[in-house]
């Protein structure tokens, strides 16, 4: 099916749903101030799975992508047997004919024991790294996944598989497979976000096709918030231009446009009358989610966020608003993980920037009750060797570590392992399709089912392969 | 037994794993009503059903094949299967294929209720009446040969400009439609010149348009549209999206991989009407053409056009993998619209290619030069005019070279004297050496000293020399590196120094007296107590005035030979034997490991720094003059023109000139192309596209055996493979081509997509059109620009964009077409449009990406190494979209938000959102507030005294038509409200009257400018404004 059709026919759609919320031949000037466009306004579209496959456990997702790849040795997975081999060779029989990144070449390869001390966390006596003790202190509410596996041992083609589940670039991510199949529960604000943060190591390059619709209609985009400048790119009037003049403008736009409505009728100009508004409210909302000046002092301690800093404790707290606000999918990236050398302190820095906050995101959800249908999902593109890189650990796709929480998912509980050295996964293996998949079922969408034709083919997030859902994790 | 159908249905077929959603229906033929259905056609009605619901388990993919049964031919749906047939022709009830997809039993029914799949009524209906008509198979529409229809006749005068009409008033007809009205001018001019060359007319423009009334007016304008330079701009952006340009590497660092040269190649090949085969033939392969042109290897150029990496830790072989899959895609997306990236890990689910098609195809691509992980050789692609200036200055080269190369009887003269000047060192020969401490001194063979064993904190050497000339004046002590040594010495401590603290030479009993001592270098370390403040030759030669331990000494400079050389005050009066006495004082194993004494009768100023000829040369100034052959004379002659003082200004003419045609070279643009490795990759087919799995058979190249026209056989080369696209018994083509053309002035293709012409894509609604234009186009010479014209000049494209409403409920997709295609411009036109209209718009053709401005920080997440958008100034921040820098991991946001593709892989169709950040960007994007403020000037300037005359002059040169009443009244509102704002607010109307970079128009006044640019900020963003109607 031509996708333009296809676009097409999901915008008209799409205006049969806002229409509703449209302020119609309201002037948007005389929606200014508290009582208008302050306010955050619930008004949801409804996605092209409606009703959903069966009843969602999840409402939305906050991943929190733990870019560069954290070590799960120094993390979420302990292995005494790579302590006690720390300095000696790297069996072969485990690492002959695997692929390899900087390693490559390496006559001899040595195994580098833990470089952290783990702890048992909780009533579920999760063992967690004592780097992470925030994390530690929420072990019951989290269920850590040991036994993940991906197909790509370098970031950028790792990154693209876990959101796209894909190889070769130019299909959707995740999050635009999400609110395209679930819609957006609020119209004043995209329904798939992406914050940044840099901290801890050397920051990878992320490239924004990590967020990107590819087939999919691009307004299942992300929206990339920025940290300085606008928050949302040109969301902010130009110079000389106030509010009312900028509503002005686009008041004397919709008017034209509704005549021009009236002698062409074309649903296009619908669909553009409905877009201004939304940009004008967006331009409004954007400004009161982003100022946390109403946050109380006790919430920022929480997350140890500072207002305004870019950190990943601020993102966190921005993550939980865009929640309460509706967003569908809030992805963060925190691009500090890639401790090729030095992995011992680098996991201790990355982890201060990271432990407290994320742990805060999810007392903080529970706290209002919202993570009950919020997944939260914690991890990184792959993790690291056992072999020794200097002294840190180079790239590793057989075996590393993820944890969920909220949504559906049993806490205190931990699912699959590694074997001695942490190197393959060998216990109830994880693919990135079976996290796809569960990720797909938590929000009650069949991943078999949903699908999107594009060149001939029904293509779906989950992949070609058989993916299965991890029921096992499922409270 | 029948068996066949009760395989239970397999989840992991590729990708046709499930159903479609709910609420949506995918099959083509319902998308539009056809009010007049005929006769079952195989390749529209049956063979998408079949596609869809069957083949991913009874299809082309032997191994995904269940119950042995394929229904993709018609040998295989009539096979027996025990007793029964799945088709048996003219006997529906007999059928088991019509007993299954009827049946009532779950397990039992097909396609099985699992896969998703459901037919209903009207599609069994249909496979029954198929199989009652005879169950006739029909070669796949787009692998048919292309043939020539006669267009139907038709009559309607007025409508039918050209054959493309018969065709599509004939089929109009037949589903029971009729053509819309003719557009008026004012409409017609902007969708021409939006489609031929991507900018809108001007106001003058349409109105000379509209006043011709010659027969010919429209011809004339289509063909000067098609003339003007800005056509081949247009055609280049529907171009680079296929082919993918971009002007950074796509992967992970996306460090900048610019082919700007490559983008002018594109938009002259169209400027030039460059025949299509021909443009098809140098992308491929213009590298291996003969006597390859600058224009054909910039061409070839399209085969690096993939994206690369440079990621650290990446395996070169997996990158060299993804890369063939990567030109398989997107030659077969380009030129063949088919899918053929699906056989990269299996053979095809719908279409006949195999993994080995894939393979094979990508095998041509195995000849490039190319770095797998890495950044990329660019290669120096000089103008004529460059090449020009280098080729006349290289032949000024034999001139030049010839006077330093010819000896005459001045530069003889010169020589005698120059190595009458020239000092002669004789090495002398020791007779002994002695230790005061042991050390063990040997005598080389090459008159050497080498000192070894015993190493004592201080010494002193006593060498006797025998036979040294009469006349001698000057000595050198050379101090000479050993493996042997430390730090390879010269000296015996472990850092490689040593000191001499005092040199005694002794003729007999007479200390001969010394002076003027120099060296190759002089210590500057460690001088913290040296009275010399540094470790200097003299100091070896004082006597030990200042101290007995001080003396020469070479640290850093260690591990190669240095020279002392010293004057006796007098020349020696007799020869024989001379006694040297190295005292070597200074403590902690400073002593020398390695050296040799020469000796010279030279009568001038002799220092360490005295150049010694090169050792040949010296050799030959050691034989008489006399005594020299023909070859030493001509090589001491050659050696000295290098330096001849004589021949200084011939040679800085040379190095000038050198210097200068380096220069010149330095300046040539620079290219990615094609260039052919002697020995080609070996290429295997992947099992399941696994880059680490070597147990697939080798392939050479060739191209889809189904499609294999030519039989091409053995190793066939990219020119092969392009004479293969471009042949004329090719089905694909040509077809592609013309419709994407097809596309490209109405809107969508006449088959769709406009990248799949495979099973699963949807017959063309105009077959016998399609096919005759696609004859036309290669009996024509494959002139596109003659296509373009054919299409544009037709009735069928003349038509309103606007019809009555219950045409549009039933043909929403205008796949008959009784009206034109309407459609918001591409994010390039976009752009230029606003542009345009402000005046801003800088036209020159061609040149490097240039950078509009960005919001800062939107690089941010690049790294390797970090980055900052520095935006364009001057006539550069002002040109067309086309031009702006294409950064694959992050494009500009206005281009996407507009839905710009990324251009990592073949985009045949961009899709056409209507989001809110396009309202963002025409709203507050500086690119467009700065068109505003501008288009306001003018609307000041020139649009008359009263507002009512400004707004009327603004309208139409943004739209190219007066306001209506009620237009006018809106916006002279806004005017009038707005000026009184700013008339109140001077710093607000200050700020609104100057946003951007181009200069100020100083004389007007701010808050009128800032009132009139809020009106122009409103009409720029008109849905009108921003549309092709």
């Amino acid at each position: 099916m031509n996708p333009e059709y296809f676009a097409t026919r999901l915008n008209r759609r799409s205006f049969l749903n806002n229409v509703s919320v449209g302020v119609g031949s309201l002037a948007l000037t005389s929606m200014l101030g508290p009582a208008g466009l302050a306010k955050p306004a619930k008004r949801s579209s409804l996605g092209v799975i409606n009703p959903l496959h069966f009843a969602p456990r999840a409402k939305r997702v906050i991943h929190l992508c733990m870019a560069g790849g954290p070590s799960h040795l120094e993390t979420l997975d302990y292995k005494p047997k790579l302590a006690e081999m720390d300095g000696k060779p790297m069996p072969r029989s485990i690492t002959d004919g695997q692929p390899i990144a900087q390693l490559q070449g390496n006559k001899e390869l040595k195994c580098l024991g833990p470089q952290h001390e783990f702890k048992e966390f909780g009533q579920s006596s999760q063992s967690i790294s004592s780097a992470l003790p925030h994390i530690g202190g929420i072990a019951d509410e989290i269920c850590i996944i040991r036994s993940m596996i991906t197909q790509q041992i370098n970031h950028d083609p790792a990154h693209t598989f876990m959101n796209t589940g894909a190889l070769v670039a130019g299909r959707p991510s995740m999050g635009s497979w999400v609110t395209y199949g679930l819609g957006s529960e609020g119209s004043d604000l995209p329904g798939f976000v992406v914050l940044s943060s840099v901290g801890g190591a050397q920051d990878q390059p992320i490239a924004s096709r990590q967020w990107h619709s590819g087939f999919l209609p691009s307004r299942f985009q992300g929206v990339h918030f920025h940290s300085t400048g606008d928050p949302v790119l040109y969301i902010s009037n130009p110079k000389g231009v106030d509010a009312k003049g900028q509503g002005a403008v686009i008041d004397a736009v919709n008017s034209i446009n509704r005549l021009r409505n009236k002698t062409v009728a074309d649903p296009e100009i619908d669909t553009r009358i409905s877009q201004y508004e939304m940009a004008f409210r967006m331009q409004a909302s954007v400004p009161e989610l982003i100022d946390t000046s109403n946050e109380p002092q006790h919430v920022f301690d929480l997350y140890g966020a500072r207002p305004g800093d870019g950190s990943f404790a601020s993102n966190c707290l921005l993550a939980r608003r865009l929640a309460e606000r509706g967003t569908r999918f809030i992805q963060l990236y925190h691009r500090g993980w890639d401790h090729h050398g030095g992995v011992k302190n680098g996991v201790l820095t990355t982890a201060k920037h990271v432990d407290k906050a994320s742990a805060a995101l999810i007392r903080d959800l529970k706290d209002r009750g919202m993570l009950d249908d919020t997944l939260v999902i914690w991890g990184g593109e792959f993790g690291r060797t056992p072999m020794a890189q200097g002294s840190g650990r180079d790239h590793h796709m057989k075996g590393f570590s993820f944890w969920l929480a909220g949504g559906g998912i049993k806490g205190g509980i931990s699912h699959g392992n590694t074997d001695d050295f942490g190197y393959h996964s060998v216990e109830d293996v994880v693919t990135v399709h079976d996290f796809h998949a569960t990720m797909m079922h938590l929000l009650g969408v069949n991943h078999e089912k949903f699908t999107f034709k594009f060149q001939g083919l029904d293509f779906r997030l989950s992949g070609v392969e058989e993916a299965h859902v991890l029921r096992k994790l499922i409270a | 037994m029948v068996i066949f159908f009760r395989m239970p249905f397999a989840r992991q077929t590729c990708l046709a794993v499930a159903a479609a959603l709910a609420g949506f229906a995918w099959p083509g033929d319902t998308l539009a009503v056809d009010k007049n259905p005929g006769a079952i056609d195989f390749a529209r009605d049956v063979r998408p059903l079949l596609s869809d619901n069957c083949f991913a388990c009874h299809g082309p993919d032997a191994k995904k094949r269940k119950a042995d049964l394929r229904l993709d031919t018609r040998e295989g749906a009539l096979a027996d299967l025990g007793g029964t047939s799945a088709v048996i022709p003219g006997k529906p009830n007999e059928s088991e294929l019509t007993r299954r997809i009827t049946s009532d039993d779950e397990d039992d029914r097909m396609p099985p209720p699992d896969s998703g799949k459901q037919l209903d009524d009207r599609q069994k209906e249909l496979l029954r009446r198929w199989i009652a008509q005879g169950a006739e198979y029909d070669l796949h529409w787009a692998y048919k040969p292309v043939t020539r229809p006669e267009p139907p006749s038709v009559n309607n005068g007025s409508f039918v400009r050209n054959d493309i009409d018969r065709f599509v008033l004939a089929t109009m007809r037949d589903k029971g439609y009729a053509p819309a009205r003719e557009a008026d001018r004012r409409t017609l001019i902007r969708r021409l010149s939006f489609d031929l060359t991507g900018l809108p007319p001007t106001w003058d423009r349409m109105q000379a348009f509209a006043a011709d009334r010659s027969p010919r007016a429209f011809e004339k304008l289509v063909d000067r549209l098609l003339a003007s330079p800005h056509y081949g701009e247009r055609m280049a952006v529907f171009w680079l999206d296929l082919v993918r340009y971009a002007d950074t590497m796509g992967y992970h660092s996306d460090n900048v991989q610019t082919k700007p040269l490559y983008r002018e190649y594109v938009i002259n090949a169209f400027n030039d009407n460059l025949a299509f085969d021909q443009f098809t033939r140098e992308q491929l392969a213009g590298d291996l053409m003969p006597g390859a042109t600058r224009r054909q290897l910039i061409a070839s150029g399209y085969n690096r056009l993939n994206m690369t990496t440079r990621e650290g830790g990446s395996q070169p072989k997996e990158y060299i993998a993804i890369y063939l899959g990567d030109r398989v895609r997107n030659v077969s997306g380009v030129w063949m619209a088919t899918t053929l990236g699906c056989t990269e890990c299996h053979d095809h689910k719908f279409d006949p290619f195999t993994s080995r098609d894939f393979y094979s195809l990508g095998a041509y691509f195995a000849d490039l030069e190319e770095t797998p992980v890495g950044p990329q050789k660019y290669k120096p692609l000089p103008t004529a005019a460059q090449q020009a200036e280098v080729d006349e200055s290289k032949k000024q080269l034999p001139a030049l070279e010839a006077v330093l190369n010819t000896q005459t009887p001045a530069l003889d003269e010169a020589l005698a004297k120059w190595e009458a000047a020239q000092v002669k060192w004789t090495v002398l020969e020791p007779s002994a050496a002695a230790s005061s401490n042991g050390t063990g001194l040997a005598i080389r063979d090459d008159r050497s000293i080498l000192a070894s064993g015993e190493l004592p904190d201080v010494d002193t050497y006593t060498v006797t020399f025998k036979g040294v000339p009469t006349g001698t004046r000057v000595f050198r002590i050379e101090a000479l590196p050993d493996d042997s040594l430390p730090k390879k010495g010269p000296g015996r401590a472990g850092n490689g120094n040593f000191v001499i603290t005092e040199v005694i030479v002794k003729a007999g009993d007479q200390i001969v007296p010394l002076q003027n001592a120099t060296a190759s270098f002089e210590q500057t370390l460690a001088n913290e107590n040296n009275p010399y403040k540094k470790w200097t030759a003299g100091s070896a030669i004082d006597g030990d005035a200042k101290g007995a331990s001080f003396g020469w000494a070479v640290l850093p400079k260690v591990g190669v030979a240095q020279r002392l050389v010293f004057e006796a005050s007098e020349a020696l009066e007799s020869g024989g034997e001379l006694a040297f006495i190295l005292k070597q004082a200074h403590g902690t194993k400073h002593t020398l490991g390695r050296f040799k004494i020469f000796a010279t009768a030279h009568a001038g100023k002799v220092t360490a720094n005295s150049v010694a000829p090169p050792k040949k040369i010296g050799e030959i100034l050691a034989v008489p003059f006399a005594n020299r052959s023909d070859g030493q004379k001509k090589t001491l002659a050659t050696h000295y023109r290098t330096f001849a003082p004589e021949l200084a200004d011939a040679r800085k003419e040379l190095a000038d000139l050198k210097a200068r045609i380096k220069q010149l070279e330095k300046a040539y643009p620079t290219s990615l192309i094609s260039v052919r490795l002697a020995k080609p990759r070996t290429v295997r087919i992947l099992p399941r596209g696994n880059w680490q799995d070597d147990s697939g058979p080798v392939v050479q190249p060739t191209v889809p055996a189904r499609l294999n026209l030519a039989n091409l056989e053995g190793r066939s080369s990219r020119s092969d493979l392009a004479d293969w696209v471009v042949s004329k018994k090719n089905p694909l083509t040509a077809r592609v081509m013309v419709n994407r053309l097809w596309a490209l002035c109405f809107g969508r293709g006449l088959a769709t997509p406009l990248d799949d012409f495979g099973a699963q894509g949807t017959p063309p609604t105009h077959p016998e059109l399609l096919d005759w234009l696609a004859a036309d186009f290669m009996d024509h010479g494959w002139d596109i620009k003659r296509t373009l014209k054919l299409l544009v000049i037709s009735g069928a494209y003349r038509q309103s964009s606007t019809t009555d409403a219950e045409t549009m409920d039933a043909d929403p997709l205008n796949m008959w077409l009784a009206r034109q295609g309407r459609w918001r411009l591409d994010a390039e036109m976009v752009r230029d449009n606003a542009l345009a209209v402000s005046g801003l718009l800088a036209k020159p053709i061609g040149g490097a990406s240039v950078k509009p401005y960005q919001p800062a920080g939107y690089w941010k997440h690049l790294n390797f190494p970090k980055r900052k958008w520095s935006h364009d100034g001057g006539t550069s921040q002002y040109r067309r979209g086309l031009y702006t820098f294409w950064c694959r991991t992050f494009l500009h946001p206005s281009m996407l938000a507009f839905d710009a593709p990324t251009r990592e892989g073949c985009i045949a169709e961009r899709t056409r959102s209507n989001i809110p950040q396009q309202a963002l960007v025409l709203l507050n994007d500086p690119t467009y507030v700065e068109a505003a403020r501008v288009f306001a000037e003018r609307i000041v300037r020139n649009g008359g005294d009263t507002d009512d005359e400004r707004l009327v002059w603004a309208f139409e040169r943004a739209l190219t038509r007066g306001p209506s009443a009620a237009e006018r009244d809106i916006l002279l509102r806004l005017a009038k409200e707005r000026a009184g704002y700013f008339a109140a607010n001077a710093g607000e109307a200050k700020a609104a009257a100057t946003a951007g970079e181009w200069p100020v128009a100083k004389t007007l006044k701010p808050d009128s400018v800032a009132a009139w640019a809020a009106v122009a900020r409103a009409i720029l963003n008109l849905y009108e404004t921003t549309s092709r109607f």
